[in-house]
């Protein structure tokens, strides 16, 4: 008993783990099944592209401007050290569309949609309009959450695709008006060293973290506990777990495209 | 008409139903009453398929209902939750009508609308009131939204979920009068859970008392002041001494 105690306490918690994983996973599933059984609400999915695609440009632009400029001062002032600092415009465009683009787009949606979206799917379920749903012979995974996945995955990609842009934009703000280079240069050389797949590849990725911020807000907004605090409690894992998800996500997928 | 046969559900150690036979004629109002926490609403969730009883049957018109077919057998039903449980992103018509939007009874859009305006004016509320959202409403006013979305679809069976909770009494009056017209006048077969003794009263026409997790008396609401039933009694008359406290 004594010698088992530590490896129980160590089991616990990953087999706790693995439950909520596997729940997650089913879930994910029951929804996506839903992509292939009518009835479809093509209203909830354009209010959800709108809320999640539209309404978060400016936050993701913001996010990408800022970092693609101070990518392009880091990259320069530590380049400088062996004589790099020529390759600030094509490390700040790989750097952007592979990594920083997807990632950081990613996280900002995560902190933005699936807080909003466990936070309302949570108010309903509390409020019993879940349940009202149901008696109106209206399956809430398909009226709720179908809608907000399909949104989230078709959006965010675009929206990478545009935070892309804005971050390399904002190097090479900072690369000519602050770091000396030739406007056109910094340009041609943008394009010379930037290959479609890296464009691509980062899209994929925003696919993929648009899929797990929106199943982690529906899904933990329809677990929500009771009240205020279940629905604050509700929110708060959903923003935590799309967040980690993203991140492991992101290196399962830069492995699976890059060293392969 | 319902039926349920010793129907159990528990939550974990707590044992809320435990053995729950009640039947609900074709046509009547049948109102249960108990105290806070005695599994009323469980009950009523479990009828509708929200909540999976852990043992017994229900069955509608001799049918058990978890084999019947899910959407024909919601459409049956008309329902008013205790908070009116409307959707805020919608407006109180489209609130009405959604039934009518989507699924098998869908209507083109607006003959939708009027009829959620016609079943607006049914339970008071002037047409205006349909281009409003949930949230602009009082309470006494989304309580009626819910009614009429309860009504819109002429549902056979309507059940009603603590219909006057935080209602003034002249509210709860009115909603107890409404209640009661259009059951009748409708001929539906009505299910209500309630501790508002006036609410029994004035939409009643049988009594259930649910106690300790099994239906305790059952009969007509002309029966229910003279039943010798302690538990009863104590509960209709809002007593604080008698066997319901010593339980607690």
């Amino acid at each position: 008993m004594i010698l088992t105690a530590p490896l129980a306490a160590i089991g616990r918690p990953v087999l706790a783990l693995l439950a909520f994983v596997g729940r997650i996973a089913i879930y994910a599933v029951q929804v996506v099944s839903h992509l292939f059984r009518p009835p479809y609400y093509p209203r909830e999915f354009l209010t959800a592209l709108m809320q999640i695609g539209w309404f978060s440009l400016p936050v993701v632009g913001l996010t990408a401007v800022f970092t693609g400029g101070a990518l392009a001062l880091q990259i320069y002032s530590g380049g400088a050290r062996f004589n790099a600092e020529a390759a600030v415009p094509s490390i700040v465009a790989i750097g952007m569309v592979r990594e920083l683009g997807p990632v950081l787009g990613g996280l900002m949606v995560a902190a933005r949609v699936a807080s909003s979206i466990a936070a309302e799917i949570g108010t309903m379920k509390v409020t019993e309009q879940i349940d009202a749903l149901v008696t109106l012979s209206t399956n809430p995974l398909k009226y709720l959450a179908l809608p907000r996945v399909l949104a989230a995955t078709l959006a965010v990609p675009v929206l990478v695709g545009v935070g892309d842009a804005i971050g390399i934009a904002g190097g090479w703000l900072v690369g000519v008006n602050r770091l000396g280079f030739n406007p056109a240069t910094y340009l041609q050389n943008t394009h010379d060293f930037l290959e479609s797949w890296d464009v691509v590849s980062g899209l994929w990725k925003g696919a993929a973290f648009g899929f797990i911020v929106a199943i982690m807000g529906c899904y933990h907004g329809m677990n929500s506990g009771r009240g205020a605090q279940g629905v604050g409690a509700a929110t708060k894992a959903a923003v935590v777990g799309a967040s980690v998800l993203i991140l492991a996500t992101n290196y399962l997928l830069t492995e699976v495209f890059f060293t392969s | 008409m319902i039926t349920l046969s010793a129907v159990h559900k528990s939550f974990g150690a707590n044992r809320v139903l435990r053995g729950v036979d009640l039947t609900i004629p074709k046509g009547e109002s049948m109102v249960i009453i108990g105290g806070s926490g005695t599994g009323k609403s469980v009950l009523l969730k479990c009828i509708l398929g929200l909540v999976t009883p852990d043992a017994g049957t229900i069955t509608l018109d001799g049918q058990d209902v978890s084999r019947a077919d899910r959407d024909a057998f919601l459409a049956r039903f008309g329902m008013l939750f205790q908070g009116g449980a409307l959707f805020d992103s919608l407006r109180v018509w489209e609130n009405v009508a959604f039934r009518l939007l989507r699924g098998s009874l869908k209507r083109p859009k607006h003959e939708a609308r009027e009829i959620a305006i016609e079943k607006l004016r049914r339970v008071g509320l002037k047409p205006e009131t349909a281009d409003l959202f949930p949230a602009e409403l009082s309470g006494g006013m989304q309580k009626r939204v819910g009614l009429a979305r309860a009504i819109a679809a002429n549902p056979e069976i309507i059940f009603f979920d603590e219909p006057t909770t935080g209602l003034d009494p002249i509210m709860s009056g009115v909603i107890n009068a409404l209640i009661r017209e259009i059951v009748t006048e409708m001929g539906a077969t009505a299910m209500t859970i309630t501790h508002d003794m006036s609410s029994v009263r004035a939409i009643a026409d049988r009594v259930a008392m649910l106690q300790d997790g099994v239906i305790h008396w059952t009969g007509p609401v002309a029966e229910m002041d003279a039943a010798p039933d302690p538990y009863l009694q104590q509960f209709i008359h809002g007593r604080a001494d008698g066997p319901i406290a010593s339980v607690r």
